[in-house]
């Protein structure tokens, strides 16, 4: 244990270096993000993810946002485990009948201003899953949406910038 | 002569199902079957039904041999087999609401996956209409004056899949546990009904995300089974390949988690940044980070874009991974939280035929890449670890130790891979041909059957992941410890949802 402390200690950080030449991409959306965030929420969006219907292929992928190369955080977003703290309502997922009301009530208990994000290939139209008698549809059918992201899953890069292109529609 | 095979005696026809049999039983024959399950001879695999009948899969344990049976349900019910053999109590509450077949004498009368929510009533049956307005649900219950219920769900804290938990505690101390699940079901098994291979693969591969490799070749196999479809020799060991990617993906992340959890989170910090290679490595090799949609039936999608992405990774979790376990095994204060926590008895995991990590830290010798077994598994080399202890520690073991068997056998598929195309033709086959598969997923053994209809559609299917005889033991397993360790026991069976709730 010492050892490892001492070596975080020394190390460089694992999250991806801004100046990588190859990744400029990344990190000039993490620096544009941080300027609009602040403008409109100060330092802070607080993100709830709800997942209301999803293969959790999509969950999967927005832990990895959390990982120390994406490190979400440094941008000041952060996950939130209560939707009464967010900012964001993180959707992934066709909403299954089943779900549909848990999805309605975590948006109803999400203070305003709020912001509705649907997450996947699924959660804009019901993706495979669409048609079913056990599918409502896409987030939409449900509660209003800001932004899309695609992908199945979205990768984390794309989630990133789907955030940053969010902070900008809303500043 | 063992029971599978006395079944087999007793079968009054056999039906068109590769590569093991499914028979037509009398209720004499079926009855036998469900005490055999209750005696521990075999083991349940499957239970589900479609219009007129019930099918039964039964595995041998000593040599991992699949038999189904199938009991006609004239008059729309079946004799139970929940009755003797708890098992199949939510197999048998789902066949009920999905089609319509009762059956009698099963203990438990109320619905399951069915939340009067969709609309319609035995969607897989006659899918008649039905009110969509919700119903309150009977929680079992525990009585006692310091009693107090703890519900949680179906949004849960993490982000983490839908599901609705019912505690009864006593102070600290868990009572009962009672799981409702369901919500996140979407149809799949009818949505597959008529669907071209094609677009059933698709919903196949998106059964439960994590194991889109497991269930894309789960179905796959089974398709394959049902057409004589044979893969080529390359296939089979891409396969493997992003299959073993796909587990110690999977592994990284829930040992990060599982450290998480009790507050210990350099392990996720550490595990999540070489879950992160794996992930760069899948995508370099196979150009998709999850490698959804890569197997399909016939073989691959697409061949080894490139081979160097791989061999890199598996270096570099050569290097990084031994001191994380290192680091694991001598943090008291971690192991503390671990040892002896949310311990399963092995009588359970073995009578609920518990796979993957949750079966094998209980003793249980199982693996379907050995019994049954298939290609290209019997040309590598590997150990299946075994674990005695149950709780939560023999969990992270178990996944600890397959990282390093995958591993080895990346570098052995890597080394061997065969030259040649990665893809045939799948034949259209026979109307009514059938085919059966058992995979083994990260989390444990997937069965996949299909149906075909003679011109290239499913004409029906069902899909059994691992987890839907791993969450009953979770209720199990954390009767009489704190609520505090609830999400680390979770963590360390991690259940999927998804493949649950189809």
């Amino acid at each position: 244990m010492p050892k490892f402390l001492i070596e975080s200690l020394l190390r460089r950080p694992a999250t991806e270096p801004a100046p990588a030449a190859d990744e400029a991409g990344l990190t000039e959306l993490g620096r544009c993000l941080d300027a609009a965030a602040h403008r409109k929420l100060g330092r802070s969006l607080a993100i709830r993810e709800v997942d209301a219907g999803s293969c959790n292929g999509c969950e999967l992928e927005i832990h990895a946002l959390n990982n120390a190369i994406y490190d979400l955080e440094r941008f000041g977003l952060k996950f939130v485990a209560s939707p009464r703290h967010a900012d964001v309502l993180m959707v992934t997922g066709p909403v299954t009948a089943n779900m549909r009301e848990a999805l309605e009530r975590t948006h109803a208990a999400t203070p305003d201003p709020k912001w509705v994000v649907a997450v996947g290939d699924c959660a804009l139209d019901g993706g495979v899953f669409a048609g079913s008698y056990a599918v409502v549809g896409g987030v939409d059918a449900v509660v209003p949406v800001d932004l899309h992201i695609k992908g199945c899953p979205p990768s984390p890069k794309a989630l990133l910038e789907g955030l940053i292109a969010l902070v900008e529609k809303s500043a | 002569m063992s029971l599978r095979a006395a079944l087999y005696d007793a079968a009054l026809e056999v039906a068109d199902q590769k590569p093991w049999p499914r028979i037509r039983v009398d209720e004499e024959t079926w009855a036998r079957a469900a005490f055999g399950l209750h005696a521990g001879d075999v083991t349940l695999t499957a239970l589900w039904g479609e219009p007129g009948a019930v099918h039964m899969g039964l595995i041998e344990e000593e040599t991992g041999e699949v038999l189904v049976l199938s009991l006609d349900c004239a008059n729309g019910t079946f004799p139970s087999v929940g009755v003797t053999h708890a098992p199949a109590l939510r197999l048998e509450r789902t066949i009920r609401e999905m089609v319509g077949l009762v059956p009698e004498g099963c203990p438990d009368d109320r619905p399951w996956l069915d939340h009067s929510r969709w609309g319609v009533a035995h969607p897989l049956g006659a899918a008649t209409p039905a009110p969509a307005e919700g119903a309150p649900y009977r929680f079992l219950t525990a009585e006692g004056p310091p009693m107090h219920q703890i519900p949680v769900g179906p949004v849960h804290a993490g982000i983490i899949e839908p599901g609705h938990f019912r505690f009864t505690a006593n102070g600290e101390t868990v009572v009962r546990l009672e799981e409702r699940l369901g919500w996140v079901h979407k149809g799949i098994e009818r949505l597959v009904i008529g669907a071209d291979l094609e677009r059933a693969a698709k919903i196949a591969a998106r059964i439960s995300g994590d194991s889109t490799v497991a269930w894309s070749l789960a179905f796959a196999r089974a398709v394959e089974a049902a057409t004589g479809t044979e893969p080529p020799k390359r296939a089979h060991w891409l396969r493997a390949l992003m299959a073993e990617t796909e587990r110690v993906a999977n592994h990284l992340g829930d040992v990060g988690a599982v450290c998480n959890d009790a507050a210990f989170a350099q392990m996720l910090n550490r595990c999540g940044q070489l879950r992160e290679k794996v992930l760069r490595a899948a995508d370099a090799a196979f150009g998709h980070r999850l490698m959804m949609d890569r197997v399909v039936p016939g073989g691959t999608a697409v061949d080894l874009l490139d081979a160097k992405p791989l061999a890199e990774m598996v270096a570099a979790l050569r290097h990084g991974f031994p001191p994380l376990v290192r680091l694991y095994d001598n943090t008291v204060s971690l192991l503390d939280r671990t040892v002896t926590t949310g311990r399963l008895d092995p009588a359970l995991a073995r009578r609920w035929g518990a796979g993957g990590h949750v079966g094998r830290a209980c003793g249980r010798r199982c693996d379907a890449r050995r019994l049954p077994g298939y290609a290209p598994y019997d040309a590598l080399r590997f150990d299946v670890p075994i674990r005695e202890t149950g709780d939560v520690d023999g969990r992270v073991w178990i996944r600890i130790l397959e990282i390093g068997e995958s591993l080895g056998m990346i570098e052995q598929l890597l080394a061997g891979l065969p030259k040649g195309p990665h893809r045939v033709d799948v034949a259209p086959g026979a109307a009514g041909a059938e085919g059966v598969a058992l995979v083994e997923a990260f989390r444990g053994d997937t069965f996949a059957w299909v149906r075909l209809d003679g011109e290239g559609r499913i004409a029906r299917a069902h899909f059994r992941d691992a987890s839907v005889f791993q969450w009953p033991l979770l209720e199990a397993a954390i009767a009489y410890n704190i609520v505090a360790d609830f999400p680390l026991l979770n963590k360390s069976f991690n259940c999927s949802y998804s493949g649950h709730d189809l």
